[in-house]
C-alpha cells in the first residue's frame, strides 16, 4: 500500500471516529489515536526526511494535510461538544425557583417616638430653631415657680407630680421633682443665652396617672421664640407650618382660648382632622378620629407671660422690650394622630410586632 | 361646674341650643368638657293630673287603682303603689309612650291583672330629688292635662364645664352668665343680689371675732334669722339643685347650696341656739385638736388649719366643711348665716392635709373676693324669707370688710397689636370689656381700664387685659404670619448628631429601639446584685417597682425582651437610648447626673432561619461586639475591649470592659445565667451599655492616599500562651510594624497540644504593608517583619510558625 493510499485511510478513519465521539473525553481518547505522540500519522510525518527525494514532497504534503484537517475536525467537534455538555449541566442545575428567596438583611426600626421626635425637630430646625435638653430631676423652682405657677394650682400635688426623696416641703424651691413638663428649659435656656432665642425642647416627663390616654412616663416637646416684636400671628403661622410639615399641606389650625400660668394670651391649637371634613367622612359617616368635630386638639401655646420673663430680665429678658410664645405638644400624642395609634401603653409595650410597622 | 341651661336662662337668654353654646364658649376661653341631658330625655307625655278616685288593688295590698283626670274626654286608671297617692290631690302622670330618664318607654301595663294606663311619678323618677316613699304632690290650681313642663323642670341640657383656676368667678351660674353673654353678645339680666332686703349696721345677738387676722381670713360676715321653719325645699329648688349635681337635703342647707352654686361663694348656716355662747371665733386649731364634720367623722387638726369655734372650741373647718355639732336640724328656728372669705392656699393646704374636698374648699382655695360675701348675704336673706318663712334680724356683722380699691390699668393700643400682631380698635376693646364688667375710659394712647372686685385676682397686667380683649375678639380667625427674625438659626449640636448616627447605626444592624420605664425598682437592683440604695428614690412613687430611677439600661431591655419572648418572638435584637440617674449629687442639693447611655440586648438566633439554613447561629458575646464595633466604627472613634468583670451581673468568662479613647465607657458581654434565669432566659442573652455622653464628636477624619501605591498583603502564624490575649498581640504587631504595617487583622485561632505544646495557641494575623510614597520592596518587608518577629519573641515568647 502506498503511503498516500495509508494516509487517505487515516484521514477517513479518523473522520468517522471523531463523528462517533460523543463525550469531550472519547474525542480526546481520538486526538490521542490519531494525532498523539505515538499515532501513525504524525510517525509518518517524522519519517518523511527518510522517503526517497522524489517521494518526500507529495507524502508529506498529503500528511501534512491529513493532519490539519483532523486537527479542525476535532476542534469542530470538541466545540459541539462543549457546548451539549455545558446544556446538559445546565439543565442538571435546575432549582425551584418558587422555593422562598434568602431572607432580606435585618432591618432595625427607630422606636415611633424616636421617629416623630426628630421629625418634629426637623420642621422646627428648618424654621430657625436649636435643640436642646434639660434635667428630668428638676426643682420646684423651675418646673412651678418660674413659670408663674400658683401655689394652689393643684398640678403641685402629689397626686399630680412624682417628687424625689428627701421631700420636707413641695412648696420649697429647691425640693426636687420629675418634670411634668419640659416647660422647666424656658427660664434654664433664658438664663444661659441672651434673647433672640429660638428653641425647641424634646424630652420625656413623668406625671402620676395611667390608663389608655395616660401613663407615667410620656414624652414633649417645648418650643420657645423670644425676640423683638414676635406676635400671637407669629405663633399661628409656626404652629400652621408644623401642623402642614406633620399632618399634611392642606391642613388649617384653629385657636382657643385657654388658661396656662405660663402664658398670657393663652390658647390651646386644633388642627383640621385629616381623615374626615368638618366631621363627616367621605362616606357621609361621623368621623371617629375627631369625634364629629373636625378639629382635633394638639398642642398648647401661648405667647410668654411676663412673670416668666421677669425672672430672667437680667438676661435682656425685660418683657417691655421683648415678647415671645411658647408651646408645648405630646410627641406620642402627635405619634397616635398620625398613624392612628389607639392606646398609648403600646408605646412602652415595646412588642416588636408594633415597633417594626413604622419604617 | 355644672350649668343647667335652664337656670342660666334666668340671668342671661342666648337664644341658641346648647351645642352651639357649647362652641362659642369653647372659641371664647371657657372650656366645656359635655353637654348632658338631665330629667327626662323628651318632655312630651308627662303632664299634670288630678287624682279622682283612690280604691285598693283586689290582689294586691300595697297597690292602689286610681283614676286620674289627665285632661282627656275620660279619666285613665292608673295602678299606684305608692302609700301617699290619694284622692283629689294634684300629680305628675307620664302617659304610655313617655320616656323616662334612664332611657325606659313607658307602655300599657297589667299589674296583677288591672290594666294601667300610665304612672303616678315620683320625684326620683323625674330626677328632682332622691326621694322615693311616695308620689309627688303639686300645688292645686292647675288644670289636668297641662304639660308637666310648663309648671316644673322636668328637663333641662347641662353644661359640664372645666373652669381654669384662674377663673373662681365663673364657678357660680351669674359668673357663668356673664360670659355667656360676652361670648354671645345677649342682655345679661342684673346681678340676683342687687336687692338685698338684708340691712347694713350693728347685728346683735352674736359676737365675732377674728382673732387669725385679716390675711388668712380678710372677711366674715354674719346675718341672723329667726322664725325659720325647717321643711324639704321647694320642687323647683331641689329640680335645680339636682341639675347642678347637688342632692336636696332640707330646705336651709338647699338654701346654702344653692347661693353657693349661683354666686360661686359657699356659705354655712349655723342653729343660732347650738353655738356655745352665742359668739363666733375665727382661729387657728391647736395641734391636734378634734373636730366632728357634717360627714359625722371625726378629723384631728394642726395649726395651719383654721377654725370657726365658739364658746365650746371649733365648730367648723373654716372654709372646708361645718362642723356636727351646730349643724341646721329639724328643731332649729333661728340660723346663722355666715359667709367669709379666706385665704386660698391656706384652705388648699386643710384640703389636702385632711383629704377632704367639698365643693366649698374647691371654690375658696382658689382665693375668692371680699365683696362676693355680700353677694351670697343678698341672696341667702331673700331665700330665707321665701322659702322657710323667716324674718332678717337688723344689721350684718362685716369683720374685715371689702377688698382694695379697684385698680386701673392702662391698655396701650399700640401693645395690643405688638402683642397680637393685629389691630383691635380702641373702642371694639372697650365694648368687649365692657361685657364682662370691666370699666374703660379713654385714655391718650389707649383706655384706662377698671378691674371689677371679682377679677381682681387674675387681671393685675396689661397683658391680662389684652388676653381679655383678644379671646372675646376671638383668635380662631387670626391671620397666619412667621417671625420676622434675621437672627434664628437651627441646627443639631454635634453631641446631638452623634446620638442621632448611633442610634441609626444600631437601627442599622438589625435591632429594634424600644423605650423602657426610667422608673424602676429595688428588685430590679436585687435581680442585677446591684447596690440600689444610690438610686434616685420617689416620695410618692406608684408602686414599689416603680419608685425609683434606673442606673442601667439592661432592667428595660431584659423586660422588654422577656416580655417578646413570651409572645413568641424567639430572636430578640433591641437597643434603648436613653438617659440613666446617677443620685450622688442629691445629698450635696444638686440635681442627679443625667448620662445618655446606649444598651443593646441581643438573644436567640442572630438571623431567622430558613429552608437552606436551618441552624443559624446563636447570639452570643461576639454577636453583641459585632454590633459594638459597628456602632462605634460608624461613629468613627477609637475603641477597644479590656478583658475584667465591670459589672456583677456578667458571666465572669464573657465580659468586658469597653475603652473609646482609652476611657472606660461601659461594658459588654453575656449576662450571668443566674441573673437571665430571672427572667426566664435560659440560653445565652448578650449585651453592652455605653455611656454616650462619654463619647466626644470626633474631630473631621483627615485624608490617607491608600490608592497610589500598592500593598504588600501576608499571614503570620504566631505560636504565643494561651495567657496572651488577641488585643495585646496585636498591639505589638502593630506597635513594632509601625510605619509599614496598615492593618493587622486576626482570621484564625489554632490549638494542637501535639503539635504547638500545652497551653498554647497558634494566631493568624493577616498583615497589610504599605507606605505612602513609593512601592515596597522586598526586603523593606521583610526587614519590618523582622522587626514584629523580634518583638513578638521579646514580649510573650511568640514564634513565627513557617510553611502553613
Amino acid at each position: 500500500m502506498s503511503f498516500e493510499t495509508r494516509i487517505t485511510e487515516l484521514q477517513g478513519e479518523g473522520k468517522a471516529a471523531i463523528a462517533a465521539a460523543t463525550t469531550s473525553a472519547a474525542l480526546e481518547d481520538v486526538r490521542v489515536r490519531f494525532l498523539g505522540r505515538k499515532a501513525e500519522l504524525p510517525n509518518m510525518l517524522r519519517g518523511v526526511a527518510e522517503l526517497p527525494p522524489e517521494q518526500r514532497g507529495a507524502v508529506g504534503k498529503a500528511a501534512n494535510e491529513a493532519r490539519q484537517a483532523l486537527e479542525a475536525q476535532l476542534d469542530a467537534r470538541a466545540g459541539q461538544l462543549a457546548v451539549s455538555e455545558l446544556n446538559a449541566r445546565l439543565q442538571h442545575d435546575r432549582v425551584d425557583v418558587t422555593l422562598p428567596a434568602d431572607p432580606l438583611p435585618a432591618i432595625g426600626r427607630l422606636h415611633l417616638i424616636t421617629q416623630t421626635r426628630r421629625e418634629i425637630e426637623d420642621v422646627f430646625i428648618g424654621l430657625g430653631y436649636q435643640v436642646a435638653e434639660g434635667p428630668e430631676v428638676e426643682s420646684v423652682y423651675y418646673n412651678f415657680d418660674a413659670l408663674n405657677v400658683s401655689p394652689t394650682h393643684p398640678s403641685r400635688l402629689m397626686t399630680d407630680t412624682f417628687y424625689v426623696e428627701p421631700v420636707s416641703d413641695i412648696f420649697d424651691p429647691e425640693t426636687k421633682l420629675l418634670r411634668v413638663h419640659t416647660s422647666p428649659m424656658q427660664v434654664r435656656a433664658m438664663e444661659l443665652q441672651k434673647p433672640p432665642i429660638y428653641l425647641i425642647v424634646p424630652g420625656r416627663v413623668y406625671r402620676p396617672d395611667s390608663d389608655a390616654t395616660h401613663t407615667p412616663q410620656f414624652h414633649q416637646i417645648e418650643g420657645l421664640a423670644v425676640d423683638d416684636g414676635i406676635t400671637l400671628t407669629d405663633l399661628k403661622g409656626t404652629l400652621l407650618e408644623f401642623a402642614r410639615a406633620i399632618f399634611g399641606p392642606e391642613r388649617e389650625i384653629r385657636l382657643r382660648p385657654h388658661f396656662f400660668p405660663f402664658t398670657e394670651p393663652s390658647v390651646e391649637v386644633d388642627v383640621s382632622c385629616f381623615n374626615c371634613s368638618g366631621g363627616l367622612t367621605a362616606e357621609g359617616e361621623r368621623c371617629g378620629i375627631c369625634k364629629g368635630t373636625g378639629w382635633l386638639e394638639i398642642l398648647g401655646s401661648g405667647m410668654v407671660d411676663p412673670n416668666v420673663l421677669l425672672h430672667v430680665k437680667d438676661n435682656g429678658y425685660d418683657p417691655e422690650v421683648v415678647q415671645g410664645f411658647a408651646f408645648g405638644m405630646g410627641i406620642e400624642r402627635i405619634a397616635m394622630l398620625k398613624h392612628g395609634v389607639s392606646d398609648l401603653r403600646l408605646f412602652y409595650d415595646n412588642d416588636v410586632r408594633f415597633l417594626e410597622q413604622f419604617a | 361646674m355644672r350649668v343647667p341651661i335652664e337656670w342660666l336662662r334666668d340671668y342671661c337668654e342666648p337664644h341658641m341650643d346648647a351645642h352651639t353654646l357649647a362652641q362659642r364658649l369653647a372659641l371664647t376661653g371657657t372650656e366645656v368638657e359635655r353637654v348632658e341631658r338631665h330629667g327626662v330625655m323628651a318632655v312630651e307625655n308627662f303632664v299634670v293630673g288630678h287624682v279622682l278616685e283612690r280604691k285598693k288593688h283586689p290582689d294586691a295590698d300595697r297597690l292602689n287603682v286610681c283614676m286620674v283626670d289627665i285632661g282627656g274626654s275620660t279619666p285613665s286608671q292608673i295602678v299606684c303603689g305608692a302609700p301617699n297617692v290619694a284622692a283629689g290631690q294634684t300629680v305628675g302622670v307620664a302617659r304610655p309612650g313617655a320616656v323616662m330618664p334612664d332611657g325606659t318607654r313607658l307602655g300599657e301595663a297589667k299589674l296583677r291583672g288591672i290594666a294601667s294606663q300610665g304612672m303616678i311619678l315620683s320625684e326620683r323618677e323625674l330626677q328632682i330629688s332622691e326621694d322615693h316613699v311616695g308620689i309627688m304632690v303639686l300645688d292645686d290650681g292647675v288644670a289636668p292635662g297641662t304639660p308637666l313642663q310648663d309648671v316644673l323642670q322636668i328637663s333641662t341640657d347641662v353644661l359640664v364645664l372645666e373652669i381654669t383656676p384662674n377663673r373662681p368667678d365663673c364657678l357660680g351660674i351669674y359668673g357663668v352668665a356673664r360670659e355667656v353673654a360676652a361670648a354671645t353678645g345677649a342682655q345679661l339680666k342684673p346681678a340676683p343680689w342687687e336687692h338685698d332686703v338684708g340691712s347694713f349696721g350693728e347685728l346683735e345677738g352674736i359676737e365675732i371675732t377674728n382673732e387669725a387676722g385679716k390675711a388668712l381670713c380678710p372677711r366674715f360676715t354674719a346675718r341672723i334669722l329667726d322664725d325659720v321653719r325647717i321643711g324639704p325645699s321647694p320642687l323647683w329648688l331641689k329640680a335645680r339643685l339636682m341639675a347642678a349635681g347637688q342632692r336636696p337635703i332640707s330646705n336651709v342647707v338647699d338654701i346654702t347650696n344653692y347661693v353657693m352654686l349661683l354666686t360661686g361663694q359657699p356659705m354655712h348656716a349655723f342653729d343660732y341656739h347650738r353655738v356655745a355662747g352665742r359668739r363666733l371665733n375665727v382661729r387657728r386649731a391647736r395641734p391636734d385638736e378634734p373636730v366632728e364634720t357634717l360627714d359625722g367623722q371625726t378629723r384631728r387638726l394642726d395649726e395651719q388649719i383654721l377654725v370657726i369655734a365658739d364658746a365650746d372650741g371649733p365648730t367648723s373647718i373654716a372654709g372646708v366643711m361645718g362642723g356636727a355639732r351646730s349643724e341646721v336640724v329639724e328643731t332649729t328656728t333661728t340660723v346663722v348665716s355666715e359667709v367669709a372669705t379666706w385665704n386660698g392656699p391656706t384652705v388648699h393646704r386643710a384640703s389636702l392635709k385632711l383629704a377632704l374636698r367639698s365643693e366649698a374648699s374647691g371654690r375658696n382655695e382658689k382665693g375668692l373676693q371680699p365683696e362676693q360675701t355680700l353677694w351670697a348675704q343678698a341672696v341667702a336673706t331673700k331665700l330665707f324669707i321665701e322659702i322657710c318663712g323667716a324674718s332678717v334680724r337688723p344689721g350684718t356683722t362685716d369683720v374685715g370688710g371689702p377688698g382694695p380699691e379697684p385698680l386701673t390699668i392702662r391698655l396701650r393700643d399700640a401693645r395690643v397689636s405688638g402683642l397680637l400682631g393685629v389691630t383691635i380698635p380702641r373702642e371694639r376693646s372697650g365694648q368687649l370689656l365692657h361685657s364682662i364688667g370691666f370699666g374703660a375710659a379713654d385714655a391718650a394712647d389707649g383706655l384706662d381700664v377698671t378691674v371689677p372686685d371679682f377679677r381682681r385676682a387674675d387681671v393685675t397686667r396689661e397683658a391680662d387685659l389684652i388676653e381679655e380683649v383678644s379671646r372675646l375678639d376671638g383668635v380662631e380667625n387670626l391671620p397666619a404670619t412667621l417671625p420676622a427674625s434675621h437672627a434664628a438659626v437651627g441646627r443639631l449640636t454635634p453631641t446631638q448628631r452623634l446620638r442621632r448616627r448611633a442610634e441609626d447605626a444600631l437601627a442599622a444592624q438589625g435591632l429594634h429601639e424600644i423605650v423602657g420605664w426610667s422608673f424602676t425598682g429595688p428588685e430590679l437592683g436585687n435581680k442585677l446584685l446591684l447596690d440600689s440604695d444610690t438610686s434616685v428614690t420617689l416620695a410618692n412613687p406608684m408602686s414599689s417597682e416603680q419608685s425609683q430611677l434606673r442606673v442601667t439600661l439592661l432592667g428595660s431591655l431584659l423586660d422588654v425582651a422577656a416580655r417578646n419572648r413570651a409572645r413568641g418572638t424567639d430572636a430578640i435584637a433591641i437597643f434603648e437610648s436613653g438617659a440613666v440617674y446617677e443620685a450622688e449629687s442629691i445629698s450635696t442639693g444638686h440635681l442627679p447626673e443625667e448620662p445618655h447611655h446606649l444598651g443593646a440586648l441581643l438573644a436567640g438566633p442572630v438571623r431567622a432561619a430558613t429552608w437552606r439554613d436551618q441552624r443559624p447561629p446563636r447570639a452570643d458575646f461576639f454577636a453583641a461586639k459585632g454590633v459594638l464595633a459597628g456602632l462605634l466604627t460608624t461613629l468613627g472613634v477609637e475603641w477597644d475591649v479590656l478583658p475584667g468583670q465591670p459589672a456583677p451581673f456578667l458571666h465572669p468568662g464573657r465580659a468586658a470592659i469597653v475603652l473609646v479613647g482609652g476611657e472606660e465607657i461601659g461594658w459588654l458581654g453575656e449576662i450571668h445565667p443566674s441573673v437571665a434565669a430571672h427572667w426566664d432566659f435560659d440560653g445565652t442573652v448578650a449585651s453592652f451599655e455605653i455611656d454616650l455622653s462619654a463619647i466626644a464628636p470626633p474631630e473631621p477624619a483627615r485624608f490617607k492616599d491608600l490608592v497610589s501605591f500598592p500593598a504588600v498583603n501576608e499571614d503570620l502564624a504566631i505560636v504565643v500562651a494561651e495567657s496572651v490575649t488577641t488585643s495585646e498581640l496585636l498591639d505589638v504587631v502593630r506597635q513594632s510594624g509601625a510605619p509599614l504595617v496598615q492593618q493587622a487583622e486576626v482570621f484564625d485561632v489554632y490549638r494542637d497540644e501535639q503539635r504547638l505544646g500545652a497551653g498554647k495557641k497558634s494566631v493568624a494575623v493577616r498583615l497589610s504593608y504599605r507606605a505612602t510614597d513609593r512601592t515596597l520592596t522586598d526586603d523593606e518587608v521583610a526587614r519590618q517583619r523582622q522587626f514584629i518577629v523580634n518583638a513578638l519573641s521579646h514580649e510573650f515568647e511568640g514564634t513565627i510558625r513557617a510553611g502553613e
